[in-house]
């Protein structure tokens, strides 16, 4: 049997050893891990306009020539000085609407059309869900959708995570003719609603929480973008 | 103690016996299904093939490597405090794992997400401490860790593929259900989607274990 001691020094030794290693690794790799975290998000944009680079110079390059970063406020106006990378959305989220920063990518294509990225942030069943949409020069088609999400459930709702439900995006509306928001809904595909098919997506069947808040998540994110599309619009 | 009765000559590397180390808890003395770990991780990351196979590329690593280091240090560690030592080193290798794989495979952490996290959780790394690291050399325990890991893959992969073919029509994600098959009424079913029918799958898996191995029949 080991002295009280003895046993006291392991574990305090055992302990500050092992927070060493961890420290070092951690600030060892941080900034590869941030790297890539970046690379991540420029991925998905480039995924939401249907452009899939295979390798990281090639998303690095097509970002940097045909990507722009905007930030918006409430009113449809351009923040300059503020970067779209430095804007977190969960905590724009939380302020009141007058004071959100709306981050927005603008994606000009090979013939010189645009398309423009909303990102988007919101709550599936386990934990957080996010994505980017991204709508053609009519600021009204969607041209694509990417989604993920932290920790739903495989087979379930992870399924939005998935091209298959994703590409269902593609071609919906989110204004009618009159110009009022409807967005593009994720219901069920046996409810009824007063909006026509191009407003509407199928829910995951068994993801019923994930699909409602996929469904929300779009509503509120899309929403207060709608002032500067108006604008451009005109 | 048992030191003074084994002092026989050196054994090889992959001596019978080591051979053996790794052999057993493949189907003798399965983690899962005989030794009865590890079944919460069995129940949640069984739903599709892929998860189940990076799982168990994770537990294997850990274990192997948390048995090698606890081998090790075993005459070092104070057994008032050992669980305690056991969990650090555990705990220190998946963040250090996590970690590396965040920075050298971002695609593969990703789909991990969780999962990397869980494997601290799982009774079969603390058990094969407890049961064999803490009195074994460490290249028979680095051993042992490896066979256990593959027992566990085993039957989180046989599961999975069940619950993956029954419950989406798919494994790996490719479609193998006909769409003809739909049109014609069958559904997939929706209790493979969720954790229950892990359970039944590994209850049906021990049934027929122990139906076919003579070794495990007078056990119970």
């Amino acid at each position: 049997m080991h002295s009280n001691r003895y046993t006291f020094i392991y574990a305090i030794g055992i302990s500050i050893l092992t927070a060493i290693i961890l420290a070092t690794t951690s600030v060892v790799l941080k900034p590869k891990q941030d790297f890539n975290l970046a690379l991540d998000a420029k991925s998905n944009i480039l995924k939401s306009v249907l452009v899939e680079p295979s390798s990281s110079s090639e998303i690095e390059r097509i970002y940097g020539k045909q990507v722009e970063e905007l930030v918006l406020n409430s009113k449809g106006d351009i923040i300059p000085d503020v970067k779209a990378n430095t804007v977190v959305l969960k905590e724009e989220l939380g302020k009141n609407l007058e004071d959100r920063k709306l981050p927005l990518y603008i994606y000009t294509d090979d013939k010189g059309g645009k398309n423009y990225v909303v990102p988007m942030q919101g709550v599936g069943l386990w934990g957080p869900i996010w994505g980017f949409i991204s709508f053609e020069s009519d600021l009204n088609t969607v041209k694509g959708a990417f989604f993920d999400h932290k920790s739903e459930t495989p087979g379930l709702g992870a399924e939005i995570a998935e091209k298959p439900f994703q590409e269902k995006f593609i071609g919906k509306k989110i204004i009618d003719g009159n110009n009022s928001f409807i967005s593009v809904n994720v219901v069920k595909s046996s409810a009824k609603v007063d909006f026509g098919p191009e407003y509407r997506v199928d829910a995951i069947s068994g993801g019923t929480i994930t699909s409602n808040g996929t469904n929300d998540m779009i509503r509120n994110c899309v929403e207060p973008y709608l002032v500067y599309f108006n604008k451009q619009k005109n | 103690m048992a030191e003074v009765l084994e002092k026989p000559k050196k054994e090889g590397l992959f001596s019978k016996k080591n051979i053996a180390i790794i052999k057993d808890p493949l189907d003798d003395s399965n983690p899962v299904t005989v030794q009865v770990l590890g079944i919460c991780s069995a129940l949640a990351v069984t739903v599709q093939v892929k998860p189940a196979i990076i799982m168990t590329l994770g537990v294997i690593f850990v274990t192997a490597f948390s048995n090698l280091i606890v081998s090790i240090i075993r005459k070092s560690i104070p057994t008032r405090v050992r669980i305690i030592v056991q969990l650090i080193v555990v705990a220190t290798l998946v963040t250090i794992v996590d970690q590396m794989l965040k920075a050298y495979m971002f695609d593969v952490s990703k789909k991990l997400s969780v999962f990397v996290g869980l494997i601290i959780t799982n009774c079969i790394v603390m058990g094969r401490l407890e049961a064999f690291a803490f009195a074994q050399k460490p290249w028979p325990s680095f051993l042992d860790g490896i066979g256990n890991g593959l027992g566990y893959g085993i039957i989180l992969i046989t599961v999975a593929v069940f619950r993956e073919f029954f419950g989406s029509g798919s494994i790996l994600g490719f479609n193998l259900v006909p769409q003809w098959a739909y049109d014609h009424g069958y559904v997939n079913n929706g209790l493979m989607m969720l954790p229950p029918s892990a359970l039944f799958l590994i209850g049906g898996y021990i049934w027929w274990q122990r139906s076919r191995n003579k070794k495990l029949t007078n056990i119970s």
